[in-house]
């Protein structure tokens, strides 16, 4: 009896293992999954292009070379991060914006909710599900540009390097969870798989393309007339950024750049006499995250919020047919 | 036939100003099969679903297998089998795979639900071609089947199918309704059938309750209705159910 005991699975954990086995196996994974590691090739081939100029003259022990196959451009194409910075929120709404509504559609959300257990098993096992497979994800795609760069220029990354990768790994997953819970949360809301798919999209495109915009033209209509003082132009530049802020992409970027770049020193705007004196050496870990530590934590509140909100739909609606 | 496996008392459910079920009372005993007879939108489905903890009442109580589903779904879920209306299962799975899955979610290991689900899947006369057929290339009928052994899965004590015939062929109909019956001579299942088929009703139930705009205008035996009704004279269920809906609206039981 005790034995039998041992080989019963938790339904909670039968419901992820089902998801993440539906996800693997549809078609709409394996396609973005091309689509994801092709640019990702792409851009680790156009970053080792580029690797023997851009390193010409660094000195192997402070030029972390591992840090810059993810950074590296050729002009051509966007580096790594960049790419993951555009494709993760595809990555995210695809994984969630039919993880409700296509179960009430198919008339399984009643019949599921009818077995002994809790209805937010539903809704946690989508997520949990969805941020194992973009886990897995980002760890293979990580692995390939180490393994690449082990091919490439055969030095091993250093512990420095590794723990910021891991870290940029980390940022990156929340970055995925932000959209993730935002697609979750349309996918209670509307009925059709087919809007929640265009609000997660609408979303994401405003974000990528529209907010930048706007806040340019608020920023020429708010630039401050005539003589500034330093105080002045620091503080108009930083409430600039921080409307940057507000765009979860921004914080990514800003918290991947960091964490990848060690020359980063600051992220936001500077005086000539804060930099005064300054030397040009690279931020040790635990800096470069103490610098990124709100942009992470921004990222991951407004992913929790939601989560929170899509979960609290989801909990007073109620479960019929169809 | 003893005790009681359903009970609601004066249960209520208002969604703001409409009220969708109003001061029902209700009682099924144990081992009967009971028929909710009512046309869409009586409150069949909402009784339903505040009987399994899906929705609460917002008045009244309700005890199923003696617990209240408000308090203690789980419980009152592990005990009962629901079969909604136009059942629906993962259609790139096939009917084994989701039979596996809800043993599974009832705390069964895999095996075990394997076993039991081919039981059941012959029992409920789905052929061996069936088994590993996705259930998206289903017909309706079969989809009906596969839910039935869907419900059975738990060993549940009461069954409760909502509409389980709608959009089925007459002798898919009659099939189905042989087998519900023929469970409940066999296992002592309770099974609590909701319909709008008088036809139905009439062949399966050994009692039933009229629903009309959420309250329980009668219920009995097809024979103490028409009693009720009618005065002694022999009448069918559908003379009994005319009566009801035709300026008979104050025949509310309680």
């Amino acid at each position: 009896m005790k034995q039998n005991e041992k080989h019963v699975k938790h339904p909670f954990w039968v419901m992820v293992t089902k998801e993440v086995s539906d996800h693997v196996s549809s078609w709409r994974f394996i396609i973005l999954i091309a689509i994801i590691a092709l640019t990702c090739l792409g851009s680790m081939y156009a970053s080792l292009a580029q690797f023997t100029k851009a390193t010409k003259g660094a000195d192997a022990e402070g030029a972390f070379f591992f840090l810059r196959l993810f950074t590296l451009s050729d002009g051509t194409l966007p580096s790594f991060t960049v790419f993951v910075s555009f494709l993760g929120p595809l990555l995210g709404i695809s994984l969630g914006f039919d993880a409700i509504n296509s179960e009430q559609n198919r008339g399984t959300l009643s019949r599921i909710l009818s077995q002994p257990i809790y209805r937010d098993y539903i809704v946690n096992a989508k997520l949990v599900a969805s941020l194992i497979v973009v886990s897995s994800l980002f760890l293979v795609l990580c692995l390939m540009v180490i393994g690449s760069g082990l091919i490439a220029i055969g030095i091993p990354p250093t512990p420095d390097e590794l723990m910021r990768i891991i870290f940029f790994m980390l940022v990156g997953i929340v970055y995925v969870a932000f959209w993730l819970n935002l697609s979750i949360f349309f996918s209670v809301k509307f009925r059709q798989a087919a809007t929640s798919a265009l609000a997660g999209i609408a979303i994401w495109l405003f974000f990528s393309i529209f907010y930048n915009m706007i806040v340019e033209l608020l920023a020429k209509g708010m630039a401050p007339k005539g003589m500034l003082s330093e105080n002045q132009v620091v503080m108009y530049q930083n409430f600039i950024l921080n409307l940057m802020r507000f765009n979860p992409a921004h914080l990514f970027s800003e918290a991947t750049t960091t964490l990848l770049m060690p020359s980063v020193r600051s992220l936001g705007a500077l005086t000539m006499e804060q930099m005064q004196g300054a030397i040009p050496t690279p931020l040790p870990l635990g800096q470069s995250l103490l610098m990124v530590w709100p942009q992470v934590t921004g990222l991951a509140a407004g992913s929790i919020l939601l989560f929170a909100i899509g979960y609290y739909s989801f909990m007073r609606r109620e479960i019929r047919s169809r | 036939m003893t005790g009681q496996l359903i009970e609601l008392v004066d249960l209520t459910k208002k969604y703001k100003s409409f009220t969708a079920v109003d001061h029902i009372n209700l009682t099924v005993r144990k081992g009967e099969i009971f028929g909710l007879l009512g046309p869409n939108g009586a409150g069949k489905s909402t009784t339903i679903l505040m009987m399994l903890g899906l929705t609460e009442p917002t008045g009244g109580s309700a005890k199923v297998c003696g617990i209240d589903p408000t308090r203690h779904p789980i419980s009152v879920k592990e005990k009962v089998g629901y079969l909604p209306e136009d059942v629906g299962f993962y259609d790139d799975r096939d009917g084994l795979g989701n039979l596996i899955y809800t043993g599974m979610l009832n705390r069964m290991t895999e095996t075990d639900a394997r076993a039991k689900a081919l039981d059941l899947l012959k029992r409920v006369g789905l052929d061996e071609e069936a088994w590993t057929k996705k259930t998206g290339k289903y017909s309706k009928g079969m989809r009906q089947r596969l839910g039935l052994a869907d419900v059975l899965i738990k060993s549940p004590e009461l069954i409760i199918l909502d509409e389980p015939t709608s959009g089925i062929d007459p002798q898919g109909v009659r099939a189905f309704l042989d087998l519900i019956v023929e469970l409940r001579d066999e296992q002592g299942l309770t099974v609590l059938f909701s319909s709008h088929n008088l036809h139905q009703v009439q062949q399966v139930c050994d009692r039933v309750g009229i629903f009309r705009e959420g309250k329980l205008l009668a219920q009995g035996d097809i024979a103490s209705l028409s009693e009720q009704t009618y005065g002694g004279r022999e009448h069918r269920l559908e003379d009994v159910y005319n009566h009801y809906f035709e300026g008979g609206g104050q025949h509310e039981t309680k």
